[in-house]
């Protein structure tokens, strides 16, 4: 029951005198005003003995409506109404479980999620596809550079083979020096050509800013002659430069210089050094 | 199942909940329509068609106006009203008449409807003419409590008391009849 707070005693209503007043059997027929309506309404919620009321007031009511008209066989029932509001489109009426469950729909959400899974699964698998084929061209590419260059380095191989092979070659070895005695190189001395091929494989990587630089020597009087720097030698896989020898060489050697070289060799950073044997 | 709760979900559309009021009412929505048109086949169409227009109008419900049951009583009964002054009813020179319970009640024989006649009148023994007119104006026919007050001939004031005093014998029938 209805608990009044303190102050608010003098205001409650007189519940048995309004349930008698017979305002809840014109609220549940209808009749009032809304503003009445909402009246009731209120003080329904705010004492269960009024909605009780209400309820057996229209108790009432729905055993009289239910009694008054003949037997209906309500054969049109559910079905027919869903057909009328949109919720299904046969008109068959087919006698179903009570709980029924609206397979046509589900099914039909079910088909249509499943389409669009399945269409955003043909995307990505399109979209992937398609990165897989970038990705399979990129490499081609690199292969066939790959195989561009290993055509060259075997031609140049064969070049540099043909080179050493040549009956006019000297081959002058350098051996290390205080600096570096673990250090050595080789000279291939084409005279008739005046080139030499330099194989620098035994030489220690250069520090930054640093380069070899090879000299051509004369004995007696000692004169050495730049025949040029093994630039980019980290790059140089195999090691092997070319340089042009005019000189009546008699013995070759390697020195580490400056970036750009020096004009005269710097002795105390002599790497390697051969004399041509003669 | 709690009733605010139903119509709540009938109202965002759920059709479980819009089944379950309609398995609730639809027999008590027929019976009022069937008091006016006296018809049966009509009175199901009709029937169909208030259940058609209470989903598609549901939005327009609100608790604060009235008892679910009312809002669709009353849309039940202007349907009904509306086909028997239609014009196609009126060619079979029927009148909108208010005594159905009266009429129905004094009928001897059940030979010409299979309307549950013991049980109405179980429903409404000891109701005299009086009130079963005004119950049936009152809740079956839509009259306001003026036009119930000119309908009887009875002060407009007393409408409503007489009114409640019928109801409570309606109740006390019903007791009667469950025990």
């Amino acid at each position: 029951m209805y608990i009044p707070i303190a102050g608010e005693y003098d205001f409650r209503m007189d519940v048995e005198a309004y349930i008698a007043s017979g305002i809840l059997e014109l609220y549940v027929a209808g009749l009032l005003s809304d503003e009445e309506n909402l009246e009731v309404f209120h003080n329904a919620k705010e004492y269960p003995k009024i909605q009780k009321e209400i309820e057996s007031i229209e108790a009432s009511i729905l055993a009289l409506s239910k009694t008054a008209g003949p037997k209906i066989s309500g054969k049109k029932g559910f079905n027919d109404l869903k057909v009328r509001i949109g919720q299904r489109k046969d008109t068959t009426v087919v006698q179903l479980p009570k709980e029924k469950t609206n397979w046509a729909a589900y099914t039909g959400w079910a088909a249509a999620i499943l389409l669009a899974a399945g269409l955003f699964w043909f995307y990505t698998e399109s979209d992937k596809l398609q990165s897989e084929i970038e990705v399979v061209q990129k490499e081609n590419e690199v292969l066939e550079q790959q195989i561009f260059e290993a055509r060259n380095s075997l031609a140049s191989s064969e070049e540099l083979l043909n080179s050493i092979r040549d009956k006019n070659i000297t081959v002058v070895p350098l051996g290390g020096q205080e600096v570096s005695p673990s250090s050595y190189a080789k000279v291939y001395w084409n005279q008739e050509e005046g080139k030499v091929l330099v194989d620098a494989q035994g030489l220690p990587e250069p520090p930054d800013g640093m380069v070899y630089q090879v000299w051509s020597l004369k004995l007696s009087p000692l004169t050495p002659t730049s025949l040029g720097l093994l630039e980019d030698f980290l790059a140089d896989d195999n090691k092997i430069f070319a340089l042009a020898n005019p000189n009546e060489s008699e013995a070759f050697g390697i020195t580490l210089e400056p970036a750009g070289g020096s004009e005269a060799p710097t002795m105390e950073q002599l790497y390697t050094l051969g004399a041509v044997s003669s | 199942m709690d009733l605010d709760a139903l119509v709540k979900r009938f109202q965002k559309k759920d059709i479980i909940a819009f089944e379950k009021l309609y398995e609730m009412y639809w027999e008590n929505i027929c019976g009022v329509i069937y008091t006016i048109v006296r018809n049966k086949s009509l009175a199901e169409e009709i029937c169909q068609d208030v259940f058609t227009k209470i989903w598609n109008n549901s939005d327009s419900y609100s608790p604060a106006k009235g008892r679910f049951f009312t809002w669709i009583l009353n849309i039940a009964r202007n349907a009904a009203i509306d086909e028997v002054r239609s014009k196609s009813f009126k060619n079979q020179k029927k009148n909108l008449s208010t005594d159905y319970f009266v009429g129905i009640l004094e009928q001897e024989d059940e030979k010409n409807t299979d309307v549950d006649i013991n049980g109405l009148k179980k429903l409404l023994n000891n109701l005299t003419d009086k009130c079963v007119r005004i119950i049936s104006l009152l809740y079956f026919n839509g009259y306001t409590q003026k036009q119930a007050s000119e309908e009887l001939d009875i002060p407009l004031g007393t409408v409503k008391t007489r009114n409640r005093n019928c109801i409570s014998r309606l109740r006390e029938n019903m007791t009667l009849e469950w025990m």
